[in-house]
């Protein structure tokens, strides 16, 4: 290369700007830009506000700005805190394996047996999210409840003589609400994968002698992993912190995490403590997902 | 090859509803044998060959696989194992993988997978590369995979749905010599479907030409290209110059036929053949139609004038118009004496062999339903 033709690509020369501003990533960038920027306002600076006052002090009305990592020992330490975090924790493991147990099989018959009517399966799959969410976790109350749709069904069938107390007011009513509520996302993300599988490489699985199940166990399920494992952490990841389900139909056995951060940003007004406990929540979310994640990948690896 | 029969088909039909996809096909394919199913796309080669593998039920008809009825059993459970045209690798596992994967059930000692393992991929030429992803293949290294995966299960029968359309031209001749070879080493029964009718000629001990849903021929390569019995098998199976004739005469085995200009020919008689109204169907391959230079004789010739020609490289093809006869001949000529550079218009005379016509029965009418 000769001294000139190194200058002429080294120096910021007008004609080479002008052609970065017609490239396809100019033109993605600019795309991408509006959504970044409200994302960035509305996402990050909330949580950096957050973070900061997590490590402040309420003083009665008051926030004292000096660095603390108090509300940390408290949000750790606190029995309380400490039984709420395990209880959502688990609860949305709950939830999303169940959600994900049952959604499997839906989308697997829309994707393999949906024939010409996938689309309407699916449209089926959405119709329960057209109400509110609201709406649909009082519904469950409607079922569960004392004198409610199960209740009354199972003394009229005469399974059990007096309504079930254990049904509303507890975890397990919070899990069944949540599964319910979260199904259609869990459903689309595993059919979307199961649709990408080439069907031919199930009939090679079948010729090469792998029977029906193991077939499926051997390509079908491994090649649907990306679907499960976003669903799993679609289902996961909200329902950690989920407010509205507990509120209403989790009684005192069935708070949550995000019923103690609200009582803290309302009527205890520690927004401090309330901020340490979000956080907390965050870090702890993030690590279960990946843990999940790796857990799903290394079972399916032992699997082939 | 051996006489034995490997797979009996007795009429077998299979309905899409009320669209007929195979009609009442009844086949037999030896032990061995490289048998292909030649057709247009839609024929129902591929159905006949989906049905022998187990992934479509005939609507009726038994198929017999090594003396077994085997009509009822999944594919799992037949003696047969699949190329599939788009080779169906497993994109999770790697090339050894692939193979090994219906070794799994067998139970084999670690030692003895590894082993048939490297000699199917060995019998590919594909030695070597067991650690490879699927996605790092080439298609003809795909290709190849999904020929040692079938044959490391050692099946009585491979089934190749049109293995080698994928590919180019120059890799899918190399391929074709590659599964002639392979088939003659591990001496098991082949049955290819395509509708390339050059790689069924190429690579067959028989051919069955499809239509329709239905078999409309089965013979050799060489027979089925010489002799083809209707007017579709011989238009299929590369060019063919068709002229309308008279009977003159019939004798055993031969009837007499004019031929328009070509004059008076005798030809064989066809099994089940009958000319009700007198009036026949006739075929020459355009590569049996000579051209003559200059002062050349022939005792059999006929004159023309050039109305087109197309310039193939190695060879030329012509387009001659001959007074009396309805469409123009085609013929082929090689570029040795400069058939690329006749004039279009010019005045050619071409010689023919009176024994190189065939007679051409109708072809029975396509339905569906």
């Amino acid at each position: 290369m000769t001294a000139t033709a190194l200058a002429a690509e080294t120096s910021p020369d007008r004609p080479g700007r002008r052609a970065w501003r017609r490239s396809e990533e100019a033109r993605g960038l600019a795309m991408i830009s509006p959504t970044f920027l409200y994302a960035l306002a509305l996402l990050l600076l909330p949580v950096l506000v957050v973070v900061t006052y997590s490590f402040w002090t309420q003083d009665y009305l008051e926030i004292d700005r000096t660095f603390t990592l108090e509300n940390y020992r408290q949000a750790l330490s606190e029995p309380i805190y400490r039984d709420l975090f395990l209880r959502s924790l688990w609860i949305s493991l709950a939830v999303s394996v169940a959600t994900v147990v049952f959604s499997y099989p839906v989308a697997w018959f829309i994707s393999f047996h949906g024939g010409v009517h996938r689309n309407l399966w699916l449209f089926l799959v959405t119709i329960p999210c057209w109400t509110s969410y609201l709406l649909r976790v009082m519904s469950w109350k409607v079922i569960l409840g004392y004198g409610g749709v199960l209740n009354t069904g199972l003394i009229n069938l005469g399974v059990i003589d007096a309504p079930l107390t254990s049904l509303l007011y507890n975890s397990n009513a919070v899990v069944i609400t949540l599964v319910h509520s979260w199904a259609a996302f869990a459903i689309l993300p595993i059919y979307v994968s199961l649709q990408k599988i080439d069907r031919s490489l199930i009939e090679a699985a079948r010729d090469l002698g792998d029977s029906r199940l193991r077939a499926f166990l051997r390509i079908t399920l491994p090649l649907s992993l990306p679907g499960v494992i976003s669903a799993f952490l679609i289902v996961m990841i909200p329902t950690v912190g989920d407010y509205v389900t507990p509120r209403l139909v989790g009684g005192k056995d069935g708070m949550m995490i995000a019923n103690a951060i609200q009582a803290q940003f309302g009527k205890a007004a520690n927004w401090p403590l309330g901020a340490a406990l979000s956080v907390t929540t965050m870090v702890l979310v993030s690590l279960s997902a990946a843990a999940v994640v790796l857990a799903l990948r290394f079972a399916l690896g032992r699997m082939k | 090859m051996t006489d034995r029969t490997m797979i009996r088909i007795d009429a077998v039909s299979k309905f899409y509803g009320i669209y007929k996809a195979l009609d009442a096909v009844s086949l037999t394919i030896g032990e061995g044998e490289f048998f292909s199913l030649l057709g247009p796309s839609g024929c129902g080669k591929t159905t006949l060959l989906r049905s022998i593998a187990g992934f479509e039920t005939p609507t009726s008809g038994e198929i017999h696989i090594d003396g077994v009825p085997s009509v009822m059993l999944p594919p799992n459970r037949r003696p047969t194992n699949m190329v599939f045209q788009s080779y169906a690798i497993f994109p999770h596992l790697d090339v050894a993988e692939n193979v090994a994967y219906g070794l799994k059930r067998l139970r084999l000692s670690r030692e003895d997978e590894a082993r048939r393992v490297g000699d199917a991929l060995e019998q590919v030429r594909l030695a070597g590369l067991g650690k490879r992803q699927a996605h790092e293949l080439s298609g003809g290294q795909r290709q190849r995979v999904a020929l040692a995966r079938a044959l490391v299960m050692r099946p009585k029968v491979l089934l190749l749905d049109e293995p080698l359309s994928a590919l180019d031209k120059k890799l899918r001749e190399e391929m074709q010599v590659e599964l002639r070879q392979l088939q003659k080493a591990v001496g098991i029964t082949f049955i290819l479907v395509t509708h390339d009718q050059y790689e069924a000629l190429a690579l067959s001990d028989r051919i069955a030409v499809m239509f329709g849903g239905k078999i409309a021929q089965v013979a050799t390569p060489k027979e089925i290209y010489q002799h083809p019995r209707t007017r579709k098998v011989a238009d299929f199976l590369g060019g063919m110059n068709f002229l309308s004739g008279r009977i003159l005469g019939e004798q055993a085995g031969t009837v007499s036929v004019d031929a328009a200009r070509f004059g008076a020919v005798n030809l064989g008689k066809p099994p089940g053949f009958t000319a009700a109204d007198g009036r026949v169907t006739l075929g020459i391959r355009p590569e049996r139609l000579r051209l003559l230079w200059d002062d050349e004789r022939a005792p059999h010739e006929l004159s023309g004038r050039l109305e087109n020609r197309a310039y193939f490289g190695e060879v030329t093809h012509l387009s001659v118009g001959v007074e009396g006869l309805e469409a123009p001949l085609s013929m082929v000529e090689t570029n040795s004496y400069g058939a690329d550079d006749l004039p279009i218009g010019a005045e050619i005379r071409l010689a023919y062999d009176p024994d190189a016509f065939v007679l051409l029965a109708e072809d029975p009418p396509v339905s569906r339903v």
